[in-house]
Formats: structure tokens, sequence, C-alpha cells
């Protein structure tokens, strides 16, 4: 043969590769520029805020009722927790509790929003590596959430249902039951999903020792939330640093060991199981009562006083137009929203306005710890590891 | 039942540990409503948040956030701020720093990794500089993007909008046109707000400096 046929040295280089901004397994629109080496990532550099929207400068030329709003769009799967994070600010700015039965409406809210998050996250993760059918199951159960969302506020998703001083309103009369019986079912769906993923061959294959995140590594990187729990640190604000009644709850925290991706399906999966035993708890034990304060400096009356009473009309406009001034003065205030720890760092001038309102979100720390976690695994783990932490890019972006 | 507002023992404690052993490098040690704030010098910050997470009895072991504060009236108009979180200890602390458009503040990446985004998002925003930062670039913003968006004096609507142009083929970007004008109503008692002075009166600016508006 002729010699010239011998394999020249070819100049082997890296090249880069585009993931997103329109992917569908992006969850949203992230834009990833992966450098691979062959199908081996080196490096990732995620780009975001394609969905910044400026929620924070938008608040603070609002006042403090009308940016409740803005916390149903940040992490647009778990609405309510996030104004339960903003309406605990500004009360406690304020010096104010919510009453009892509002807390207890809160919690039981709180916790069906952490499995619409939970149910929502596992199905869309299982998708992206290949299992079509937890998808569907599953948004049928959200489906039901949703319309429990819809009886109590009137809106399936964008809530705008806690505010600052309690709920909107009061559930209405058959709601508390329709919930007990779907949570008494809702166990059986959880056994169901986890009969067509948890000891899969295929969904093990895909996330068993996969995106591994060591306990030291997560809270190096800031992880909070489930993402943490996984790697096997046992922090829960609801039980270190309880809010809204958590203290008067019984549930268990679900711990993981390895840290890897099937780790944090697993705690997701458990934690929507003590979820439910809150649900069924909150329940039981609500007490009866007004579910916004006694205060109509800070709540306006109801509507049908408004219609007999003067100082009620003028409570209700002032409210609605001026709203009410917040003490100067700032605070943080850290809530265990589903995808980790949520905090609202609020500073006030005393005027009706909030001068700064820092929303810090759990999904935006959990990204920047991708380019770590993905090293040296292969492009077909990128969907693993982008589902396994639970983005949503609402939150991310803000 | 809610967020207590007094400051547990753990936290009177780190308060007084911290103003003990840090005496020289914070201005500033206050407790309000439970929650302990320390302000320190610019230079000073590497220091200090290395003391906060190494030393056995703070243990801050987690940087949970970093944000700024735009405040156009003051010197250093910008305050950086960082929330720490001690999981042992159950604490939480916030680290004040002072800084300008011209004075940069030391990255805190080398000890505290998630630290890069975080100040990658307060330039963004602020502009506020990070000196050693590995990768200090825009995060939130579009690419190309020019001025720093929550600065107060940074308008709401921002300075340019994009739409996409059907003879170029391509997105393109515009001065902002407002088929209203932005609307700002001051809720902030009308009663109280009628100044002495006339507008457009400059003799009497003259004589005495005017009141600040409003009250």
């Amino acid at each position: 043969m002729a010699p010239d046929t011998a394999i020249p040295d070819t100049e082997i280089e890296n090249y880069t590769l585009n993931f997103g901004p329109q992917h569908p397994a992006a969850h949203g629109v992230l834009r990833l520029v992966l450098e691979m080496d062959g199908e081996v990532i080196d490096r990732v550099d995620p780009h975001i805020g394609l969905l910044h929207r400026g929620t924070e400068k938008l608040i603070e030329y609002k006042t403090y009722l009308q940016a409740v709003p803005y916390f149903d769009r940040l992490d647009y799967v778990s609405p309510m927790n996030q104004e339960q994070a903003f309406s605990l600010a500004v009360e406690k700015l304020l010096g104010i509790a919510a009453p009892p039965r509002a807390q207890y409406i809160r919690v039981l809210f709180a916790e069906l929003t952490r499995i619409l998050n939970h149910i929502m996250n596992i199905a869309s993760y299982a998708m992206d590596v290949g299992a079509m059918t937890p998808f569907l199951w599953t948004f049928e159960e959200r489906e039901k959430l949703m319309g429990f969302y819809d009886e109590v506020c009137g809106a399936r998703m964008h809530a705008n249902y806690v505010r600052p001083g309690g709920v909107a309103q009061d559930m209405p009369a058959g709601l508390a039951e329709r919930i007990a019986d779907w949570a008494s079912k809702y166990p059986a769906m959880i056994d169901d999903l986890e009969g067509l993923l948890t000891e899969n061959r295929i969904f093990k294959q895909r996330t068993v020792d996969i995106g591994v995140v060591s306990k030291e590594q997560a809270i190096a990187w800031g992880f909070t939330g489930a993402n943490l729990r996984a790697s096997g640190v046992p922090w829960d604000l609801r039980k270190s640093q309880p809010y809204d009644g958590y203290e008067l709850m019984n549930f268990d925290i679900p711990v993981g060991k390895h840290g890897d991706c099937y780790d944090r399906y697993l705690v997701r999966v458990v934690e929507m199981r003590e979820s439910v035993k809150i649900i069924k708890q909150c329940l039981e034990k609500m007490p009866s009562g007004p579910v916004r304060v006694n205060d109509r400096k800070i709540m306006a009356p109801p509507r049908a006083e408004m219609k007999t009473s003067m100082e009620a009309l003028i409570h209700h406009f002032k409210l609605y137009t001026e709203g009410f001034k917040v003490p100067a003065g700032e605070t943080y205030v850290a809530t265990e929203a589903p995808k980790g720890e949520f905090a609202v760092y609020l500073v006030s001038d005393g005027t009706n306005k909030p001068y700064r309102c820092r929303i810090k979100a759990p999904g935006f720390i959990h990204l920047a710890g991708m380019d770590a976690m993905l090293r040296g695994h292969m492009l077909a783990d990128v969907p693993a590891v982008l589902g396994s932490i639970d983005i949503v890019f609402g939150e991310v972006d803000r | 039942m809610n967020q207590s507002t007094i400051p547990s023992d753990a936290l009177r404690e780190a308060a007084a540990h911290v103003q003990q052993t840090l005496a020289g490098e914070v201005t500033a040690v206050e407790i309000v409503r439970g929650e302990l704030t320390i302000r320190v010098g610019r230079a000073a910050i590497v220091r200090v948040l290395t003391f906060l997470r190494d030393d056995a009895k703070c243990q801050f072991s987690q940087l949970i956030d970093i944000c700024g504060v735009d405040y156009p009236e003051r010197a250093e108009r910008f305050e950086v701020v960082y929330h720490l979180l001690s999981m042992n200890k159950n604490t939480r602390i916030r680290v004040k720093v002072a800084a300008s458009d011209d004075t940069p503040v030391p990255s805190v990446v080398s000890i505290f990794p998630c630290a890069d985004w975080l100040e990658r998002e307060v330039w963004d925003m602020y502009g506020v500089y990070f000196s050693d930062h590995p990768d200090l670039r825009r995060i939130l913003t579009d690419y190309g993007f020019d001025g720093h968006p929550l600065r107060k004096d940074f308008p709401l609507t921002g300075y340019v909008e994009m739409r996409y142009d059907e003879d170029q083929k391509r997105v393109i970007y515009e001065p902002v046109k407002l088929a209203q004008d932005f609307r700002s109503f001051d809720f902030l008692s009308p009663w109280e707000g009628i100044q002495k002075l006339l507008p457009g009166d400059e003799k009497a600016t003259q004589a005495t400096p005017p009141k600040q508006g409003g009250a």
C-alpha cells in the first residue's frame, strides 16, 4: 500500500457546545455553554438572565400589598411559599403576627405547594432521563392541587393569597374535607410513582452516582433545602427556625447519604410523604377564628362592612391606594421553600414602598454549582443533574 | 408563634465574641429584631469572613447571600450586605460593607465558592467592583447591556427597548418610547407636603437653604 494512508498527527481541540436557551430539558430558558472533551464535559458556563424581569426593581416602586403578586411569578411552581416569606418579612417589620387560623392555612397551603413543586420536579426530571409516564400521572394530581388553589383564592397558579397580616380570605366551606379526602388517597399515588421510578433500572443507571455532592461541598457552595439534605446535612428551617407554627407539627426530615442525583430524588419523594402528614395535622388542629389581623391600618375591612360604614370605606380606599407604611428598619426572613431557603431581605425607610427588597432565591445558588457538579461527566448527564437540582428560571433570573 | 424577635443566647454570645476578638475590624455591632448585624471596613472583609467561618464559637459555615443596597445620598453610596448562617449554632449574621463606584471590595470567592455568582450579580445590578474576582462578568442583564439597573438613579423603564425588525431581519434596540408618561404618585401625606418655598422662587433659596420636600 502507498505510505500516504498513514494517519496524520492531527491537533485535537476541545469544542464548545451550546445547550439551550430553548431546550426542553433546560426547564425554562437556560443557555449552557459546554466545553467538551469528546463526550466528557470540561467546563460548564451557565448563561442566565434570559427571564430577568427586574422584580426587585419593580417592587421598589410598588406598595407592600402590590408587591405580593410578584412573588407568585418568581418560582411559578411554588407560589404560596414565596408569598409567605414576603408576608413574614413585612409582618416582622410591622411587629404583628397573623392570627392562628391564618397561620394554619398558610402551613396547609405551603405543604400542598411543596407537593405541587416536588411532583412537578420529579416528573419532569424523570421525563428528562427518559420516563414519560410519571409526567402524565402526576399532572393529574397537580390538577387537583391547583383545584384547591382555585377554590381558596380564585386562581390556579398566581394565587396572591398569603398577604401581610394573614391570608386574603377564609377557606370556603367543604374545602377542608376535600383536602383531607385527597390527602388520604395521595400516598397511594406516591407508591405508584415510586413503583415506576425508585427501582427502575434505567432511572437508576441515569441517576445513581451522577452529580455527587459531598457534605462539605454542599455547605461551601451554599446549597439549601432538599439538595443540601440529600448530601447528608440534616438541616431544615421548618425544624431549626420554625415560622407560622411549624413547631407544633410532627414530621420528620429525610436526609440522603450519597448526595447524588438519585438521593435528591429520594429525598423529595419522602418529603412529599411528610408533607401529607403535616397537611393532615393542619386539618385536624385548625382552630376557628379570624384569618386577618384586626388592624384596619394594615388589612382592609370586609367588603360587607364597607357598604355601611364610612370609616371602613375610608380605610379601604387608603389601603388600596396609598397602602400601609412600614416602620423604618431591615430584616432578613428565611423560609423553607420547596426548592431550599427562600428568603426576603427587606429594607424599609418608613414609607409605603420597600426601599430595597432583596429576594434570595435558592435556585440561583444551586445553578451556580452546576459547573463543579458536571465537570468530568458525560453530556447525557446534563439533563439528569439539571433536573435533580430543581431549577425554575422564574426565581433564578427574578 | 412567628419568627422570634428576641435574640437567643447563642446570638448574644456570638455578638459579644465578635465584638471582643474583632475589635479592630468591626466598626459596629448591633442586635435589632433578633438579628445580628456587624459593619466592617472594606479591606477587612476577607479576614472577618474567614474568622466568622473558622472560629469555633462562630462557625458561620455557609454564605447564604450577598446583595447590594443603594443610598445615593451617602458619600459611599453602596452597601454590600453578606448574610451568613451557622448551622451548628443555629444563628445568622449580617455583615455590611460600604463601597462607592470606584472603591473595589475584595472578593470572598476564595473563602466561599458560592460568592462567585452572588458578587457577579451585585456588580451587574449596582456596579460595585470586586477585586480579585476570577470572572467578574454581567450575569442577569442582556449581552451588551449598559448601566446598573438597581441603582436608584436608573429609571424603572430603562433606557432602551428591543423589538424584532422585519426589514433588517434582526432584533434591534431603540430608546424607550412610552405611550403614556410614567406615573409615580406621591402618596406620602399630601397635607404635610406643602413647602414654604414657591417653585421657581430662586431668590429665596439663596437666603436660606430649602428644607427637604415632604415631611
